[in-house]
C-alpha cells in the first residue's frame, strides 16, 4: 500500500467533503458526522461530475448534477441515476495528515 | 438543415463530436459553506406542502362527486385537475430530483403517485430527466424539449388540454404492459433498468382497468374525474409556467442564462409550482431544494438575466420569438446580463453558435 497525503484534517468540515486531486487522478475526501475521514473516486459513475461539489449527509454524498447518491464508506451506489460503486480507498492519520492508501 | 430532435439522428451525432454533449456547463461562485447551507434537506415544508396538496385533493373530489349534476361542480372538479394534472408535475419533478424531502422514502412515494397522475413512466422519465440536465436544450440529446424549432403551436394547444403528451403516456403505457420499449427510451435507460419500466406499466394498466370497471359498474363517468380525466381538463397550469423555462432562448448552448427563464410568480401558481419559477437556478445548482430557491435566487441574481416580472411578462416576451421562429428557426432570443454578471460563456459552445442569428 503506497500511503499519500491527502490533505490536513482541518481542511475537510464535518459531514463535508473536498476534492484532491494526485497527478491525473481525481478523489473525494469525507469528514463523517462523527469525525471519521474517508475516500472515494471523486468523479461521479454515472457521468464525469465532480463529488466534491455535492451534499454529505449522514453517511452518503450525493451528486451535484443529477442527484444519485452513494455510500461514502462502502462506495455502494444508492439512488438512481447511480447504479454502478464507487472505489473507495482506505483512510488513515498522521497526526493532523489524512493520507489515502492508493495501490 | 432542420434540427432533428431524434435521440439518434444527426443532431445527437453532432452534439457528441462537438462537445456539446456532457460538457462542463458555467456556474456562478458561490462560497462553498453558502451553497452547503442551501443544499440541506429538510422534511417540514414538503410535508406541509403535501398535506395541503391530497387533503385538498380529496375534500375537492369529495365536493365535486357531492355537487355532481349542479354547475357549481364544474369550478370544484377544474380546481380538482389542476391539483392533479399540473401540481402533480412539479411533485414529479421534485421528488425525482430527491430534494424536495430529506426522507428517501417520503420522496420516493410522492414520486411514484405524481408520475402515475402525470402518465409519466417513474423509471423512464428518471432517465431523460436526468439527461436533460445533463443536456439541457442540447438538440438531439435532450429528450424534454417542450418546444422544439419551428414551434409546434398547434401541439402546443392541444396539451394545454393534455391531449398530446397524455395520450402519449397512455400508448406508452400500453406498448411497455406489453414489454416493449421505445426505440428513443433504450438510448437513455441502462439495461439493467429496463424491466422495471414493464414492472410498473402493468401496475398502471391494472389501477386504469379497475377504475374503468368501477365506471362501468356505476354507469358514471364519475371515477374517471378523479382517475385519469384531470390529467387533460388540469394540465393547463403545468403548460402554461413550464413552457416559460426554456422556450424561445438559445439551443445548443452551455450556459444555462442563455437557455432558461426566471419568471416572478404569483404565490398560488408557486405553490403548484414548487418554486420551479426560479429555472435558471435550478439548472445551475439541482441540488438546492424548492423551498430555498428564493434564496438561491437572491445570492446569484446579480450574475442573471433579469427575470420575467411576471407569467404575463414572460409570454410577451416569448410569443413573438416563437412566431418569428415559423419562419427562421434559427431565431431566439439572448437577454442581456446586468452590469454586475459575468459575461456569458459563449466559448464553451462556440462551434455551435457560429452563424445562428438572434434578436
Amino acid at each position: 500500500m503506497n500511503w499519500t497525503f491527502a490533505c490536513k484534517i482541518d481542511d475537510v468540515d464535518e459531514e463535508d467533503v473536498i476534492r484532491v486531486d494526485h497527478g491525473d487522478r481525481t478523489f473525494a475526501i469525507y469528514r463523517s458526522p462523527d469525525g471519521e475521514f474517508f475516500c472515494t473516486d471523486g468523479l461521479c459513475t454515472h457521468e464525469q461530475v465532480h463529488l466534491a461539489d455535492g451534499l454529505v449527509m449522514d453517511h452518503t454524498i450525493e451528486c451535484p448534477k443529477h442527484n444519485g447518491r452513494f455510500d461514502y464508506r462502502s462506495g455502494a451506489a444508492l439512488r438512481a441515476p447511480v447504479c454502478v460503486n464507487l472505489q473507495t480507498y482506505p483512510v488513515r492519520l498522521d497526526g493532523t495528515d489524512v493520507m489515502i492508501g492508493l495501490d | 438543415m432542420p434540427r432533428d430532435y431524434t435521440m439518434t439522428g444527426q443532431d445527437a451525432d453532432r452534439a457528441v463530436q462537438t462537445g456539446l454533449a456532457a460538457a462542463d456547463w458555467y456556474h456562478t461562485d458561490v462560497p462553498r459553506k453558502q451553497m452547503k447551507a442551501l443544499m440541506q434537506r429538510t422534511d417540514g415544508p414538503a410535508i406541509r406542502d403535501t398535506v395541503i396538496l391530497f387533503g385538498a385533493m380529496i375534500g375537492l373530489a369529495g365536493l365535486g362527486i357531492a355537487l355532481w349534476g349542479s354547475l357549481w361542480a364544474v369550478p370544484v372538479w377544474l380546481a380538482y385537475g389542476v391539483l392533479y394534472g399540473s401540481a402533480m408535475d412539479s411533485r414529479w419533478h421534485e421528488c425525482g430530483h430527491g430534494t424536495a424531502f430529506r426522507t428517501s422514502w417520503m420522496n420516493d412515494v410522492v414520486y411514484q403517485i405524481a408520475s402515475f397522475c402525470m402518465v409519466r413512466n417513474p423509471v423512464v422519465w428518471r432517465w431523460s430527466h436526468a439527461r436533460h440536465h445533463t443536456d439541457t436544450v442540447i438538440v438531439g440529446r435532450d429528450p424534454e424539449i417542450a418546444v422544439m424549432r419551428p414551434p409546434a403551436l398547434f401541439r402546443l394547444v392541444l396539451n394545454v388540454f393534455g391531449i398530446v403528451d397524455a395520450l402519449s403516456g397512455w400508448g406508452r403505457m400500453l406498448r411497455n404492459a406489453a414489454g416493449r420499449l421505445d426505440t428513443q427510451e433504450v438510448t437513455w435507460i441502462p439495461q439493467s433498468e429496463q424491466p422495471k419500466v414493464i414492472r410498473v406499466a402493468r401496475i398502471w394498466v391494472a389501477i386504469y382497468a379497475a377504475t374503468l370497471a368501477l365506471a362501468v359498474a356505476l354507469g358514471s363517468i364519475i371515477p374517471l374525474m378523479v382517475v385519469g380525466l384531470p390529467r387533460l381538463y388540469g394540465a393547463w397550469h403545468h403548460v402554461m409556467t413550464g413552457v416559460l423555462q426554456h422556450a424561445g432562448l438559445a439551443d445548443n448552448v452551455n450556459d444555462h442564462r442563455l437557455n432558461s427563464r426566471t419568471v416572478y410568480m404569483n404565490p398560488v401558481s408557486r405553490f403548484i409550482y414548487w418554486n420551479m419559477n426560479y429555472h435558471v437556478e435550478h439548472h445551475m445548482f439541482p441540488m438546492v431544494p424548492y423551498h430555498r430557491l428564493p434564496d438561491l435566487h437572491a445570492a446569484i441574481r446579480h450574475d442573471l438575466p433579469a427575470p420575467s416580472p411576471s407569467i404575463w411578462a414572460a409570454y410577451r416576451e416569448v410569443w413573438p420569438v416563437l412566431i418569428r421562429q415559423l419562419r427562421n428557426e434559427d431565431h431566439f432570443l439572448r437577454r442581456s446580463l446586468p452590469g454586475t454578471a459575468r459575461p456569458y460563456r459563449d466559448d464553451l459552445h462556440r462551434d455551435a453558435m457560429n452563424g445562428l442569428t438572434h434578436a
